[in-house]
């Protein structure tokens, strides 16, 4: 297992790089530098932009000159923020972010295994398929349609909730929580479903319920270890995806978070804040997919020869 | 051969047409379609003529789903809305099919060292956020439609990849391909006769259930700005709209969004339908 | 972190209160703390490096130039300077610098600290992007453009410590206007220089704990993306007059959310109004609702090096096929008037005389005059805007207006903001939307903008009467002369048409009826000291 794990963490410091110099060219490809302002700038304080923040040498030594920044984990100023360093701007947005998939994750786990597990033992009866149309329909409402309905009903209509901010107002988390996580509780109900459909078809289930046990100890003692590998080997790919809903989700909601840094600062060109988010969420990813794919391993050694 | 894999397609048509609400979706993906593709002759009015006297109305005879905050007809709208979002999704998963199945296929078939090499790329990119480098794309250079396509069809085929390899690997193992192999038959004829038959339908509904995701996608940076650019407008600019006027003009979001929840419920409903059809194990 | 089940406790507690907690506005009567929505976040501090509207809100509470903005418009009133003198030919000024005005640290304000601010910013490694401002100085454009390196040949010098002396290069009689732009504004040298050069960007003195300012306010905190506090500054030399104990930004950049933040009691004062919510509150009379004359205009810039647009009479027809009532009435819906000049009417006591009648029948003439009767062979032209929804209507809706009248065909082309900014830059476009908010209270804001060669320009229209009339009028003492001499240039500028005005700027924001003394001001300044709050 150690040799897998070595083998990961080799193949991911070349992702890293190639990441890393694709988004260094790409965005300074792009048209429209982060210095343009509607008060144009005359070419002689263009110059000294540039200059101050080293935009006038010639490319592959600002590649090499941030390459080796980077490495030391310097992302450089922002450009956008004069005086703010990009760590320290990922820092501030970091935690926040966190937290939210964090809870969003939670709450997906919770309710999708409890709904999957209780619609496979109860296949084909209502509360197999109203949760699992339900889920459904969780899968295919995009989370900011999602997200604006409930801040209608629950925040404007009913006012039970506040419908901004973070951390602020008590009660303002449950919203964007429950936004970000619903789409993943509706793929974890239909995963441990699957997961556990399959299982429970095995024989050593029937054995077991012939043996005389309660349904109960069958599913938690001896199906749900089975049944919920899909949801595990889930979790790692749902990182990206809970990265990217989380960009809408801290629109929405106003959430000081890394994601809606991210959007912003590809919106003004910030490059170095570009590069350095990029980096930092693809290092995430490779971390959280690692975990995952240990986490299956743990469970299920026989799925080591499946990856 | 040929005879095992016709039956084997009547059987699976027979078990989907059993299959009641995967049956329902197809219909209603159908009149969906269909509508999309007539949407020049059947829309009522024009889907960009502003009527600024007007502004936003709520449904009425003469515009069914009301209007827009530039007096635009709804209705006409979501039809036009429907070829936009519908032909993203259509494309873009062409893209990601022609990619991920090529993909697949040889290094399933191949196997080996060009199958280890070929997937442990498809390993490495799956590690990538994707997300963040198509709103890079969109941003630096540009809404443009085909870059969408390419955008979008780069991302999701590396399931289809994944999923064709594994099928074709284990198909190469089977006797039938075997010994067809010890007769001396070329690939070629061994691909087109025994292996290609057996993953359509495996493709079929994996196409399928990747067209809502790529939807989703289009839809998700349509709200970020991102999407196909005016005057085209697709569901998921439609609902963007329907956000900011929500409160005052709650038809603008509802409509919109229930039409767009339902399509790709349908979609999903489908491919589900057929993949169950086709293999009734995998539930 | 706080353990999930905590916030599903929290949540029970919630519902079962159901009694109504006090909301930030009322609590903040009690606490003397003004609760602002400041739409983006700030890119700094830093007075001689941004240039954004959040930033000039947090500035005017935290700083005080020479000069303060008059609440309630006109002429500016004393800030740091307690009077100033001018001389008779109107170049020289000296600025008595007030004996009582101190630093939040306690150093006295001394008319040294504007002679080092004032280099600072015309420093050129500095990177600002106001320097101009100042370029009315003497000698100030060629020390900012390197042609002089010694600052003691700019005409701005202290006499003693309380006295500030300024020369111009011409009787500039609007250079007091300039004074309360926070370009203008003094810094603490100690203080920056303590944190790093005078030309770094990146230093650290804007730091809460290391900012220090001469305004009603001091930098308390500042959480990124969520709230900046300041507070009252206790060494102001004018504290007794402030009331407001606190003032905390939020940055919110979504505009309906910063809707629902005021409705639920969050926010004394939002950004902006969302757009179709404007009409909304205009139709109920909501006692909230404040639209306020706003020294900006709305305009689209006409590129006028393109082989058809360089023809006067097709700019002219253009404009005149512009039905401005009809955008300001049922697209924008938000109070805008109509612009028939480029300068806001009123600006600075300004009234230009100019007009433009929406007129297609003579637009119809004009094209055809000039070669494309009923817009037959008329190439299609496009507009190029910044994604905005408000910018796309209006272009949609002249996109209609023109195709209905002159028969041509326009493409829209929309891109993010960087993108329209440099495609601007570069001219690469046809037809642009553009907006400006004057610097200043004054007409000069505006007309400079389109003389020869100016950065801001971007038209490449250059007309030598044009640039003459203003030099002109730039050099009369007597208002009432010099603005004859303006509106003449402004005639010339509605004649030629390199630019179409289309809306003059409203400030369309929602305000708190417990805000007192918040008068409409054209340039949207505020001064703390004439605000309270009471119910």
């Amino acid at each position: 297992m150690l040799k897998i794990l070595l083998n990961r963490i080799l193949i991911a410091i070349p992702v890293l790089l190639v990441v890393a110099s694709i988004t260094f060219f790409l965005i300074r490809l792009a048209p429209g530098g982060p210095f343009d302002s509607e008060k144009a700038v005359s070419p002689q304080v263009l110059k000294n932009l540039n200059e101050a923040y080293n935009l006038n040498a010639p490319l592959y030594e600002q590649y090499i000159s941030y390459m080796s920044n980077a490495i030391s984990g310097d992302f450089g100023p922002s450009f956008r923020y004069p005086g703010r360093s990009v760590s320290e701007l990922i820092l501030t947005g970091l935690p926040v972010t966190l937290e939210l998939a964090f809870y969003s994750i939670i709450f997906a786990v919770i309710i999708g295994i409890v709904t999957g597990v209780i619609a496979s033992i109860r296949k084909n009866t209502f509360l197999d398929y109203f949760p699992m149309s339900i889920a459904m329909i969780g899968i295919c409402m995009p989370t900011f349609l999602l997200g604006p309905l409930l801040v209608l009903i629950f925040g404007i209509n009913f006012e039970l909730l506040p419908v901004s901010g973070w951390g602020t107002l008590p009660g303002d988390k449950f919203l964007p929580v429950i936004t970000l996580g619903a789409a993943y509780a509706a793929y974890i109900a239909r995963l441990s479903r699957g997961g556990m459909l399959e299982t429970l078809n095995q024989d050593y289930i029937r054995t077991a319920k012939s043996k005389g046990l309660s349904e109960f100890q069958v599913v938690i003692r001896h199906a749900l270890r089975g049944g919920l590998l899909p949801v595990i080997a889930f979790l790692g790919p749902a990182t990206a995806g809970l990265i990217g809903g989380s960009f809408v989700v801290e629109t929405i909601f106003q959430i000081p978070g890394l994601g809606r840094f991210y959007v912003e600062a590809a919106f003004n060109r910030d490059y170095t804040m570009i590069l350095g988010t990029t980096i930092f969420f693809s290092t995430l990813i490779i971390i959280f997919n690692l975990l995952s794919d240990l986490a299956l391993l743990l469970v299920n050694p026989q799925a080591r020869s499946q990856t | 051969m040929s005879n095992s894999s016709d039956t084997m397609w009547r059987d699976a048509m027979h078990r989907l047409m059993q299959n009641k609400p995967a049956v329902i979706s197809g219909a209603v993906l159908l009149l969906i379609v269909t509508l999309a593709l007539l949407a020049p002759f059947i829309a009522p009015h024009s889907y960009s003529y502003q009527n600024l006297d007007l502004g936003a109305v709520s449904p009425n005879s003469t515009f069914w789903l009301g209007t827009d905050t530039l007096g635009r007809d709804l209705f006409s709208r979501i039809l036009y809305g429907a070829r936009v979002s519908l032909m993203v999704g259509f494309i873009a998963t062409l893209v990601a099919l022609i990619i991920g199945v090529s993909w697949g296929i040889i290094a399933g078939y191949f196997g080996g060292k060009i199958d280890s090499i070929m997937m442990r790329f498809v390993d490495i990119l799956y590690g990538l956020p994707f997300i963040i480098f198509i709103i890079l794309l969109m941003v630096i250079f540009g809404r443009n439609i085909w870059l969408l396509f390419l955008a979008i069809g780069a991302v999701e085929w590396l399931t289809m990849a994944r999923i064709v390899r594994g099928q074709v690997l284990s198909l190469r193992n089977q006797e039938f391909v075997l010994s067809a192999i010890a007769l001396g038959v070329d690939n070629i004829s061994i691909f087109f006769r025994h292996i290609l038959p057996n993953i359509l339908g495996t493709i079929a509904v994996y196409a399928t259930l990747t067209i809502p995701q790529v939807m989703l996608l289009e839809a998700f940076l349509s709200f970020l700005g991102l999407g196909v650019q005016p005057p085209m407008s697709s569901w998921g600019t439609l609902i963007r709209y329907g956000v900011e006027s929500m409160e005052e003009y709650p038809w603008m979001l509802i409509f919109p969004g229930l039409i767009f929840t339902i399509t790709l419920f349908s979609l999903n409903f489908f491919g589900d339908g057929l993949r169950d059809a086709i293999d009734p194990r995998s539930e | 972190m706080k353990h999930p089940y905590v916030s599903i406790i929290y949540l029970f507690l919630f519902l079962a209160s159901c009694s109504k907690v006090d909301s930030l506005v009322d609590q903040g009567l009690d606490d003397g703390i003004l609760h602002f929505g400041n739409g983006s976040e700030p890119q700094g501090l830093d007075p001689h490096i941004v240039t954004g509207v959040p930033e000039h809100h947090l500035l005017t509470s935290l700083c005080e130039g020479l000069v303060i903005a008059n609440p309630k418009g006109g002429d500016n009133l004393p800030g740091i300077a307690s009077s100033w003198n001018i001389s008779k030919d109107g170049t020289v000024y000296t600025f008595i610098i007030r004996e009582n005005a101190k630093w939040s640290n306690g150093d006295p304000v001394t008319a040294d600290d504007f002679v080092w601010s004032w280099m600072r910013i015309l420093t050129p490694s500095l990177g600002s992007q106001y320097p101009d401002m100042l370029y009315y100085i003497k000698g100030a454009r060629d020390y900012h453009q390197g042609m002089n390196s010694d600052f003691s040949q700019v005409g701005v010098k202290a006499l003693d410590p309380n006295t500030l002396e300024v020369t111009l290069e011409k009787p500039y009689s609007f250079f007091i206007k300039l004074l309360s732009h926070y370009s203008t504004y003094a810094v603490h040298k100690p203080t920056v220089l303590k944190f790093g050069s005078i030309d770094d960007r990146n230093g650290e003195w804007t730091r809460p704990n290391n900012f220090v300012c001469n305004g009603p306010m001091n930098l308390y905190s500042w959480e990124l993306n969520k709230k900046i506090v300041v507070k009252k500054n206790p060494n102001y030399w004018d504290v007794e007059k402030i009331s407001i104990n606190e003032v905390h930004f939020y940055p919110v950049s979504n505009e309906s959310t910063e809707d629902r933040m005021f409705r639920a009691g969050q926010l004394h004062i939002t950004n902006v109004i969302p757009q179709e919510k404007c009409p909304v509150y205009m139709e109920q009379n909501s006692p909230y609702l404040r639209i306020d004359p706003y020294i900006g205009t709305y305009f689209y810039r006409i590129n006028t090096n393109h082989p058809i647009l360089k023809d006067k009479r097709i700019r002219q027809a253009l404009s005149l096929s512009i039905d401005r009532e009809l955008i300001v009435n049922k697209v924008s819906k938000c109070g805008q008037t109509p612009a028939y000049s480029f300068s806001p009417p009123g600006i600075g006591g300004y009234y230009p005389t100019t007009s433009i009648n929406f007129d297609p029948e003579q637009a119809k003439k004009l094209l055809a005059e000039a070669g494309f009767e009923k817009g037959v062979n008329f190439p299609k032209l496009e507009i190029l805007f910044n994604t905005q929804e408000g910018h796309k209507q209006i272009a949609l809706a002249i996109q209609q207006m023109w195709q209905r009248h002159l028969g041509i065909q326009v493409e829209l082309t929309n891109t993010d903001w960087k993108v329209y900014l440099s495609k601007e830059m570069i001219g690469d476009f046809q037809i642009s939307r553009a907006g400006w908010i004057g610097d200043y209270d004054d007409p000069n804001t505006f007309l400079d903008l389109m003389r020869p060669k100016r950065g801001n320009n971007k038209t490449g229209w250059e007309n030598l009467e044009y640039d003459l009339l203003i030099d002109e009028a730039n050099s009369k003492l007597d208002p009432k002369e010099r603005y004859e001499i303006l509106n003449k240039a402004e005639a010339i500028l509605i004649d030629e048409m390199p630019i179409i005005p289309i809306y003059t700027y409203v400030r369309q924001y929602q305000l708190s009826t417990d805000v007192k003394g918040w008068d409409p001001n054209p340039t949207d300044t505020h001064h703390l000291k004439y605000v309270t709050l009471s119910r």
